[in-house]
């Protein structure tokens, strides 16, 4: 059984379709990432999934549970994290945990919210008022909050965002740890480091799924070619690339320019009198996802809400 | 250019704002709305000198005189003789239920002492629960009585025909005409109303606002828990603001309590229950905290103005009366009233129990209907 196994959703808002005939599987123990730029229906999607919005279209299961007619028993075994923290700052840590526990129906609740305290290593701090603590804390204790009922799907709306390096580190340690243990994580996110600790991804734009793989697959399938410019004057060539033929994305990386083209020979064919210059070098290079993301935001319109 | 002051930045100012509030459109409607409606309300609704007031006549004997007095009475528009009472128990019923502000009590022997020569004596009993409201009908009383029997005697007026009428005037449950009497009972109902509704208004939108609400869905709380969980520590407040505006009007204001306590509490707890989910239905319309509020507010005015709080209920024309219905404080109003300055029971204020019953089951239902399971 399929932890997510939707088909056809559509969602409008007015006359806008904001989620477009959004299929996805998640077999159970996956962590699938979820990409595309802003207001591409990412929050939407998820929303459905959790029985925060109704689909204009489509239907499916989640958990095994019907996502039109069986939304309570989805809810009680799902975990959602909302993109913006939506826990009571003006609760204690504590407080909010218990509350949660309760909501729940978690016995005995406070060896629950001792147990998750613990966990956080937020004993101590049990009394400080939510709103206090910073993002990376708030963040870690809106997961701890999210998975204290045991649930099957975790559904994650851009968790890391805002957060230190360090912290995002370690959320991420936390999340594999959590699917090593069976639980499905659906995650939300725009950082390319994040997309590769996923088991897959799947990308959406404009509404529209345009592609799901592991992330090897999704670079291997965009077919792109990316050569590596380095030497003197790169502004100047970045400049000069640009408008050619075959060329579709001209990106500096630190020292040297990044050049992609979906068509080897013409690709070739427009850096052949760079790679002449004195003291530059072309040389074959790794096309990364973040090309490939960059590919399909460029070949989709853009629909920012 | 000034450093201190530029029009072209004031005018970027103005203009911002003018944009905000075309935006908002509840705040718009709100300032129309709001000084139109007051103005519709005091215009036509208020009146401080009612007339038609409801009245009982007791009277056993029908001659003449009787019928003269009555009529005398009836055309000075004050009172409304809708009731014709057997016995004088019957008509303290209908005082202290309110359906009656005057009983007019034409003793038995009325004609035999007109005829004998003797000083006849009607008896005119005011429900002076709210003294404004009867002091008119009572000062006209007593000349044009003993004018319309000076008339049925075939007295000319102003010539001595006889022993003057008298006219005993009881001035019900609030003999000294102590408009405290009225006001602070009503101050009960009016002070819940205004707090519970309002803390309640921001329910659901305050969620909303801070972002919890999405969360909030997306655990499993019910409707019903949600609904409950957000009113019922209001009851709370309510029965705290409850002890404190009755142990005032006792201690200070000396306002009598002659009914029972625990039926007031009763009625007390019912009208707070409506109250709360009225709150929490607004709570459900409103996108956002102050547009709660002002629709909080929306509902407190006509409140105040309509309910009997104010302007004596009686003086309002038909349709404000109809109108003032559908408010609990009217009803609440009717009951806080009648128990503490009437004592009367649970039959004598039934209909309005059943009222403000009727706004609780309103109110949940309109309330769970209007609630949205999900951010659609």
């Amino acid at each position: 059984m399929s932890a997510i196994d939707v088909h056809g959703l559509v969602k409008r808002f007015g006359d806008k379709t904001v989620v477009d005939n959004v299929s996805m599987q998640v077999a159970p123990g996956e962590i699938v990432g979820f990409l595309g730029p802003n207001g591409s229906g990412k929050t939407t999607t998820i929303r459905i999934m959790c029985g925060l919005l109704t689909p204009d279209a489509g239907s499916g299961r989640v958990l095994g549970y019907d996502l039109l007619t069986e939304g309570l028993k989805i809810k009680r075994e799902v975990g959602y994290m909302t993109q913006k923290f939506s826990f009571y700052e003006d609760l204690t840590i504590a407080e909010n945990l218990d509350f949660v526990a309760r909501l729940y129906r978690l016995k005995p609740v406070a060896t629950h919210v001792a147990d998750t305290l613990a966990d956080l290593g937020m004993t101590s701090r049990r009394n400080q008022l939510a709103g206090t603590l910073s993002g990376g804390w708030k963040q870690r204790l809106a997961l701890a909050a999210c998975i204290m009922h045991q649930p099957k799907l975790l559904l994650l709306d851009e968790p890391t965002a805002g957060v230190d390096p360090k912290a995002r580190r370690e959320f991420w340690d936390e999340i594999h740890r959590l699917a090593r243990d069976g639980l499905t994580v659906l995650v939300s996110t725009h950082y390319m480091d994040e997309a590769e600790r996923c088991h897959r991804i799947a990308y959406i734009s404009y509404g529209r799924m345009l592609t799901t793989g592991s992330v090897a697959d999704v670079v291997a399938n965009a077919g792109l070619v990316t050569y590596i410019v380095s030497g003197p004057g790169l502004a100047g060539i970045a400049a000069a690339l640009e408008s050619r033929d075959g060329v579709e994305q001209v990106a500096p990386f630190g020292a040297t320019l990044h050049v992609v083209g979906s068509d080897r020979q013409k690709l070739e064919a427009a850096l052949s009198d760079i790679a002449a210059r004195d003291g530059v070098a072309v040389a074959p290079g790794e096309t990364s996802l973040e090309d490939v993301f960059i590919q399909f935001m460029a070949g989709s319109k853009d629909n920012m809400a | 250019m000034n450093r201190f002051f530029s029009l072209g930045r004031l005018g970027a100012l103005l203009v911002k704002e003018f944009i905000q509030m075309r935006r908002d459109r509840v705040t718009f409607a709100m300032m129309l709305g709001v000084p139109l409606m007051q103005l519709l309300l005091f215009g036509y609704a208020i009146n401080t000198d009612p007339k038609s007031l409801p009245a009982a006549l007791v009277a056993t004997g029908n001659d003449h005189y009787t019928r003269a007095i009555v009529s005398a009475l009836q055309t000075t528009n004050y009172y409304r003789f809708d009731h014709v009472a057997d016995s004088a128990t019957e008509a303290e019923r209908l005082m202290a239920r309110g359906a009656v502000s005057f009983v007019v009590t034409i003793p038995s022997d009325f004609a035999r002492r007109v005829d004998r020569g003797e000083a006849p004596q009607i008896l005119i009993e005011a429900d002076a629960t709210d003294p404004s409201a009867s002091s008119g009908a009572v000062s006209t009383l007593s000349t044009l009585a003993a004018r319309a029997l000076d008339h049925e005697r075939g007295v000319a007026p102003g010539a001595r025909g006889g022993p003057a009428l008298d006219v005993v005037v009881h001035r019900r449950y609030n003999p000294e005409g102590i408009s405290q009497y009225n006001i602070v009972p009503g101050l009960l109902g009016v002070i819940l109303q205004m707090t519970m509704v309002m803390m309640t208004s921001i329910a659901l939108t305050r969620e909303i606002e801070r972002g919890t609400m999405e969360n909030l869905l997306a655990m499993p709380a019910s409707p019903a828990e949600i609904m409950l969980g957000k009113v019922l520590p209001y009851l709370v407040v309510g029965g705290v603001q409850v002890a404190v505006v009755l142990v005032t009007a006792k201690l200070l204001f000396s306002v009598p309590f002659v009914g029972s306590l625990p039926l007031l509490l009763g009625a007390i707890l019912i009208f707070v229950l409506a109250l709360v989910l009225l709150g929490y239905t607004i709570s459900t319309i409103a996108r956002t905290q102050m547009q709660a509020l002002q629709l909080a507010f929306f509902f407190f005015l006509p409140s105040i103005l309509v309910s009997g709080f104010m302007f004596p209920y009686r003086g309002m024309p038909g349709w404000a009366q109809l109108f003032g219905e559908i408010l609990p404080l009217t009803h609440f109003l009717r009951v806080v009233r009648a128990v503490m300055l009437k004592g009367a029971d649970l039959a004598a204020i039934g209909t309005e129990i059943a009222w403000l019953i009727g706004f609780v089951v309103f109110f949940s239902v309109l309330a769970l209907l209007r609630f949205r399971r999900t951010l659609d």
